[in-house]
């Protein structure tokens, strides 16, 4: 049995179950932030002291990888355009630019975490340390994820688009949404703990 | 929602102004992180940029704009949540103006210097 409304739009929602399936986990991951943000707030208002994050963490390089995030986002709204214009092409050099920002954001982390190490600041060292190794840990965790998912679209998942192509459209779209909200996490991250 | 092709190439176009809007704000918010603001004026100042890049990114990349009802909705509710999440610790805070509870080793050197 062919599961319903792939493709075509539910009359009453007037949506995909894609669509509204994307978005209902992304409101679930709002959540999941929100509770992070607030565990941090709730730390910060009732420490006797908070450091400002750029004494301890190096603001060029935070920086830089929001560059590097948002640049992947406009290529990965690039690659559902390059679909819409049936430009298959367009769409691979795109979603390949994605991965390799995606990449690139994870190797600065990974530089950055190491950097961190080498200086003896583990997340037991103090309460910003700890609350800075627990929110960009978790939007790391879904870098990696989204780099797995938009592999697997560059790959072997593209040949959807050669037997249907509205579909392999509407699974870019939720890719993309996805992307696009990790993103949005982090231009929040970024000012908090590296700025203030 | 099917577009035609001259819409699409449109939209290409303002995703590019979109994506140099967002680069431009990113040195904003870092260039206000050294002028010389008191914490609280800091902090907004920098969230009200963060706001406005988020927004940029939801509305044009996340398509927000225009979207239907059904997911407009589950974000309206999300965002009262998000909201009330917020604002729990900052209540409790205000519980207990006056007879500050401390939380240990906030960063502190010492944790013999930290009230428990």
């Amino acid at each position: 049995m062919d599961i319903p409304y792939i493709v075509q739009e539910r009359p009453d929602t007037g949506l995909t179950n894609v669509k509204l399936g994307i978005w209902l986990f992304l409101a679930s991951e709002v959540m999941l932030f929100g509770g992070l943000f607030s565990t941090y707030i709730l730390l910060r208002i009732n420490a006797t002291d908070w450091p400002l994050g750029s004494d301890i963490l190096n603001v060029p390089i935070g920086t830089f990888n929001t560059v590097v995030l948002i640049s992947s986002s406009v290529t990965m709204v690039m690659c559902y355009a390059a679909l819409k214009l049936d430009d298959l092409a367009g769409y691979k050099k795109y979603m390949a630019a994605t991965i390799g920002l995606s990449v690139l954001f994870l190797g600065v982390k990974f530089y950055e975490y190491a950097d961190k190490f080498s200086h003896g600041d583990y997340p037991s060292g103090s309460t910003f340390l700890a609350i800075y190794f627990t929110l960009t840990g978790l939007h790391a965790l879904h870098i990696v994820s989204g780099v797995v998912v938009n592999g697997y679209f560059l790959g072997p998942g593209a040949a959807l688009w050669n037997t249907n192509k509205e579909q392999f459209i509407n699974r870019i779209e939720a890719a993309g949404l996805y992307w696009h909200f990790v993103d949005l996490v982090w231009i929040f991250l970024f000012p908090v703990l590296y700025l203030l | 929602m099917s577009e035609s092709v001259e819409e699409v190439r449109e939209h290409i176009k303002l995703y590019w102004k979109i994506g140099a809007a967002l680069m431009v704000l990113t040195v904003v918010t870092v260039a206000i992180a050294y002028i010389d603001f008191s914490v609280p004026v800091a902090i907004f100042v920098a969230l009200v940029v963060a706001a406005t890049k988020g927004s940029l990114v939801s509305s044009y990349f996340m398509h927000l704009i225009g979207e239907r009802k059904w997911i407009l909705g589950t974000l309206l509710l999300t965002v009262l949540f998000f909201i009330v999440l917020i604002f729990i610790p900052l209540m409790g805070h205000l519980d207990t103006y006056g007879n500050r509870v401390t939380v240990p080793n906030s960063n502190a050197e010492s944790p013999s210097e930290v009230a428990h």
